[in-house]
């Protein structure tokens, strides 16, 4: 199954990652706010910003002396991203109650 | 669970254990027990959703305020094996008026056993929203975007 998977939604596999996805959705990010809101390091921050960069789902840029990173709003592979996370928690919940 | 995805779909499966006609009926009529109690684009807090079983139907939200939001339209309905819906949502987050820019969700159940049922879905055509697509960061930056919502969800489902 992992052979036709997409860069992105691989690229979110990782729960740090993810983590870092969710908050970038709430809105652009520099590498130290990320940092200073969970529990890794900067220079891991940097590390799992240049996959999440590499898988197409975000963007950075200069604003003054900082970067921000922010979800790239190109292209459909962000929207698959989102909905493939969507999906996989309603499946979740869907089991849930399925079962009771 | 699995997921995969081509260039513009999201597939999921789940197998589940209950038997077959459970498991569609909770998916379609029982909607609104597992859908993510926050992801809705209604202004007014949710009082319910519907699911109308036939084809034309539509899957929507109704408000405590007695509006609605119509975010799918029922294309195929074959209980207990399958439903096809319409996902009338934009990357803006409000609805899509013009079908040719809405993306369709194809759901597929199977009876592995008399009280187990894999259900698949492939959430497809997800390419057709391409307009307003550069919209999408400020839509997800909005109170109700879906990652934040869904993880108070699952957060609950947890407590």
């Amino acid at each position: 199954m992992t052979t036709d998977r997409a860069p992105g939604l691989s690229a979110l596999g990782d729960p740090t990652r993810r983590a870092i996805f969710e908050r970038l959705a709430d809105g652009p990010r520099a590498v130290g706010e990320l940092a200073g809101d969970l529990p890794v390091s900067r220079p891991a921050v940097s590390q799992h910003l240049k996959v999440l960069k590499d898988a197409g789902l975000v963007i950075d840029r200069a604003v003054g002396n900082r970067r921000l990173y922010q979800l790239d709003p190109q292209g459909v592979g962000t929207l698959r991203a989102y909905l493939d996370q969507f999906w996989n928690r309603a499946f979740t919940a869907f089991k849930a109650a399925v079962e009771q | 669970m699995t997921t995969q995805a081509t260039d513009t779909a999201v597939r999921t499966s789940i197998v589940v254990e209950a038997p077959i006609e459970r498991a569609f009926s909770v998916f379609t009529k029982d909607i609104g027990s597992w859908w993510p109690p926050d992801h809705h684009i209604l202004e007014a807090q949710l009082a319910e959703m519907i699911f109308e079983p036939r084809e034309g139907g539509h899957v929507y939200d109704r408000g405590v305020d007695g509006r609605e939001c119509r975010f799918a339209r029922v294309l195929t309905y074959e209980p207990p094996n399958r439903v096809v819906f319409s996902w009338d949502i934009n990357p803006r987050w409000k609805i899509e008026t013009d079908r040719a820019n809405t993306s369709e969700v194809e759901v597929r159940f199977t009876a592995e056993a008399p009280s187990r049922t894999r259900i698949e879905l492939e959430h497809r055509h997800l390419d057709r929203h391409g307009e307003g697509w550069e919209s999408l960061r400020d839509a997800v930056r909005s109170p109700g975007g879906w990652p934040q919502t869904l993880e108070a969800f699952a957060n609950r489902l947890k407590s």
